[in-house]
């Protein structure tokens, strides 16, 4: 049963290639969005944490087509990443981890910004008093106080993303090598006859690998909530 | 070395206080709503006046007519919270040294060792904040504020949530404070016993409004 070939393989190593490249990627965006949410107040905040949240409420393949028509070659920004800067998205694994990234999105900014929401606000203007201009304050105080949430955030966001199928197979579709991650794999094997063990084995590790990053968000949440409190 | 003419508009409150004193400590009296931490939060900087300025040696913080409000981290003015207000994620050194790391000074291990035994607390330094007893914790909040050498140093209500055994530990080490350091103070504080036995000149504060100033024996028995 666990004779895992080359082709799967490559397709658990895309995956968390993918997943950690998006996470990596969306987490300084999404602190920054986190705190924008939890601390200021500007025009347009309504608009920006529905835009935030459509991933989760529209239809995978919808966001999935979405991101083809402005991310792919075609699309305007597309077109204008591919001809400044080189990125190309369509049909690769770069792609796969901008859809993974969108998707997951929700999930990672939601924890950050409850966690910044949290702060004491009066520590904050107690480093102040002690000489901390505000930016001081942000990386000395905001930032490691409101760490038990963006380490949540991130872990749920690559769950999320590990586990991404709708979205990234529509923008990029599932070839193999470049963008068949582990559940574009599946799905494959699925249609296939005689791929039901195959498939199978490929479960049993998407189901482990996504509880491992819960038991871990779990462990870092409780050791950060210690120091948060003083302990 | 203190000037404060300043009003200010707070919900039903209206907030008007004009004093000047040269007196190392300056205690600002009253009950509670009566603006005092209002008072001392625009000393800081953490408010702003409506009208006013506020001047700390010769240096204006706060003037109106000229727009001028210099924020908190650029006014060196040191302030103990009532609730102490240590990082929690930092532990006692930490939180120390962490006003001279803002301002960019060089470590003073003499200024240093002076205000651990000053406020007896060398012994805590690997503690984290949550592991103090009430008293230990505004005796290193004291102590994390003298340490940013502040020129002027703001004291709200430091004893308030202490009980009676705690107030007479602390009290002390404010005395010694106010005889041993060379840092002009402003207590607030609803306590006539505390005002009287710490400050050399009183600012009597009612419904936002200055009532009387003077000695200590203005203060009511």
């Amino acid at each position: 049963m666990f004779d895992i070939t080359p082709e799967e393989w490559t397709a658990i190593e895309l995956s968390l290639r993918v997943a950690v490249v998006a996470t990596l990627v969306s987490t300084p965006i999404g602190i920054a969005v986190a705190w924008l949410l939890a601390r200021r107040d500007f025009w347009g905040k309504a608009l920006l944490d529905a835009l935030i949240h459509l991933p989760l409420v529209l239809p995978p393949v919808v966001t999935g087509y979405l991101l083809l028509l402005s991310f792919g070659r075609r699309g305007p920004a597309g077109a204008f990443l591919d001809h400044y800067f080189g990125i190309v998205f369509s049909f690769r694994w770069t792609g796969a981890a901008l859809a993974c990234g969108v998707m997951s999105f929700p999930l990672l900014v939601r924890p950050m910004r409850l966690s910044i929401e949290a702060i004491d606000r009066r520590l904050e203007q107690a480093a102040g008093t002690l000489g901390a201009a505000p930016w001081q304050v942000f990386l000395t105080v905001t930032l490691p106080l409101a760490l038990p949430g963006i380490v949540a955030g991130m872990i749920m966001g690559f769950a999320k993303a590990l586990g991404e199928f709708g979205a990234t197979i529509t923008f990029v579709s599932n070839i193999p090598g470049e963008t068949q991650t582990i559940s574009s794999a599946i799905y494959s094997l699925i249609q296939t006859p005689d791929g039901d063990m195959p498939a199978l084995r490929l479960v049993v590790i998407s189901a482990v690998m996504a509880i491992g990053a819960l038991v871990a968000s779990e462990f870092f949440a409780r050791r950060a909530l210690r120091r948060v409190h003083g302990l | 070395m203190l000037n404060v003419d300043v009003t200010k508009q707070l919900g039903e409150l209206t907030l008007e206080a004009t004093f000047q004193s040269d007196s190392p400590v300056i205690g600002l009296f009253g009950p509670s709503g009566a603006g005092k931490s209002s008072i001392i939060n625009m000393i800081a900087g953490l408010l702003k006046p409506d009208h006013g300025t506020i001047v700390v040696g010769r240096e204006a913080m706060d003037d109106t007519t000229r727009k001028l409000h210099v924020p908190p981290y650029r006014r060196r003015i040191g302030y103990v919270f009532q609730d102490a207000r240590l990082f929690p994620h930092r532990n006692v050194a930490q939180n120390l040294d962490y006003g001279r790391r803002m301002n960019k000074l060089p470590p003073d291990a003499t200024h240093l060792q002076r205000i651990l035994d000053l406020l007896d607390i060398g012994q805590l330094q690997t503690r984290r904040p949550g592991q103090l007893s009430g008293g230990e914790r505004q005796r290193v909040a004291l102590g994390r504020a003298l340490l940013s050498k502040p020129r002027l140093l703001l004291l709200d209500e430091p004893l308030g949530s202490l009980d009676q055994d705690r107030k007479a530990e602390i009290l002390p080490y404010l005395e010694r404070l106010r005889d041993e350091e060379n840092i002009p103070m402003v207590y607030v504080s609803h306590d006539p016993d505390e005002t009287r036995r710490l400050a050399g000149h009183v600012v009597m504060l009612k419904h936002g409004r200055i009532v009387a100033q003077g000695g200590p024996e203005i203060l009511p028995a």
